[in-house]
């Protein structure tokens, strides 16, 4: 038996026999846990900017200014400026977790969180609410 | 039997990189399902994970041309405004059956000259135009997490379910755009 993962100090580790013959090193979490977290900090910004642009005129003139004359309007910018801070975000967080465990549960369902509120700014029925 | 310049697009974006996503997806899905504990010899696991990995990064790659495709070359023909003739939004759009080039996708659906059409825009092109961006987030952490721990997966349930969690919810949020995508190209296609 592999008592590598027998005795991993991860909470959600399970015996897998079938792993022993792969040598497999331990990996720390926190790379994993600025993924989760980032994701849903990208989608928590592609709803803010959208439900943003629907409340403030200058924030969908900000929005519009990133489709370089494309004819996407404010979806450039609401796309591309979440992508951004996604990708920011991620680097940011890899280097600061990269050797470190982070509760991933709790990173994951911080992310969750923020997908979902994302999920929602994105939601024509709710960021009409705000139409004026 | 043609296609013109749009049409082809169009059909970049939504059949074959569409379809290449959902391909992806359920191969994908199948492997991270299957990795767990005594379901698979070592050389199981060494023969699943290589074609995991590519079909993990592949509905991630398929996902991101689908969205720039569709936002940056597909969406300006249907958001373009043609139908305004001084105070009247819509004078384009007059006797309209179908968008033409007097009459784009939008000003079509909201000029309501073809039944009642104003939804399609305001629901479902609103909708599929955000919330597909989510696609291509979730498919790369997912891919990441998927090739950073690779066999490790079997061993950690909690972490795999999570995975899978991210895995479908870029499938869902693909499916609102395919959907959509599907229905506004019948109701009102790009000319």
């Amino acid at each position: 038996m592999n008592t590598r993962f027998a005795t991993d100090t991860k909470h959600d580790v399970e015996v897998a026999p079938e792993l022993a013959g792969l040598n497999l090193v331990d990996k720390p979490d926190g790379p994993a846990a600025a993924a989760m977290l980032s994701a849903g900090i990208g989608i928590f910004m592609l709803g803010f900017f959208t439900t943003g642009a629907v409340i403030s005129a200058s924030l969908k003139s900000f929005l519009a200014w990133w489709e370089w004359g494309q004819g996407v309007g404010p979806l450039a910018g609401k796309s591309t400026v979440a992508v951004i801070i996604w990708l920011v975000s991620w680097a940011v967080l890899y280097f600061v977790w990269k050797d470190k465990d982070v509760d991933l549960k709790k990173m994951f369902y911080i992310g969750l969180g923020l997908g979902l509120l994302g999920a929602l700014g994105m939601f024509p029925p709710f960021f009409e609410l705000f139409h004026s | 039997m043609e296609f013109n310049s749009r049409e082809m697009w169009a059909v970049i974006h939504g059949l074959i990189l569409g379809t290449l996503f959902l391909l992806a997806f359920a191969g994908g899905l199948a492997g991270l399902w299957s990795l767990r504990p005594g379901f698979m010899t070592t050389a199981g696991i060494k023969e699943r994970m290589g074609r995991l990995y590519v079909g993990a990064w592949v509905m991630a790659a398929a996902s991101w041309a689908a969205v720039i495709t569709g936002t940056w070359i597909v969406y300006p023909w249907y958001r373009v405004k043609l139908a305004p003739v001084g105070e009247d939004a819509y004078a384009g759009c007059v006797d309209a059956i179908l968008p033409n080039t007097s009459c784009s996708p939008r000003d079509f659906l909201k000029s309501n000259v073809s039944g009642s059409t104003e939804t399609w825009h305001a629901f479902g092109m609103e909708w599929k135009e955000h919330v597909t961006w989510a696609a291509p987030i979730l498919a790369t952490a997912a891919a990441f997490l998927i090739a950073y721990y690779g066999p490790r997966l079997i061993a950690r349930p909690w972490l795999r379910a999570a995975v899978i969690v991210m895995f479908v919810g870029a499938f869902a949020a693909a499916v609102v755009g395919g959907a959509f995508g599907a229905f506004l190209n019948k109701v009102a296609p790009i000319v």
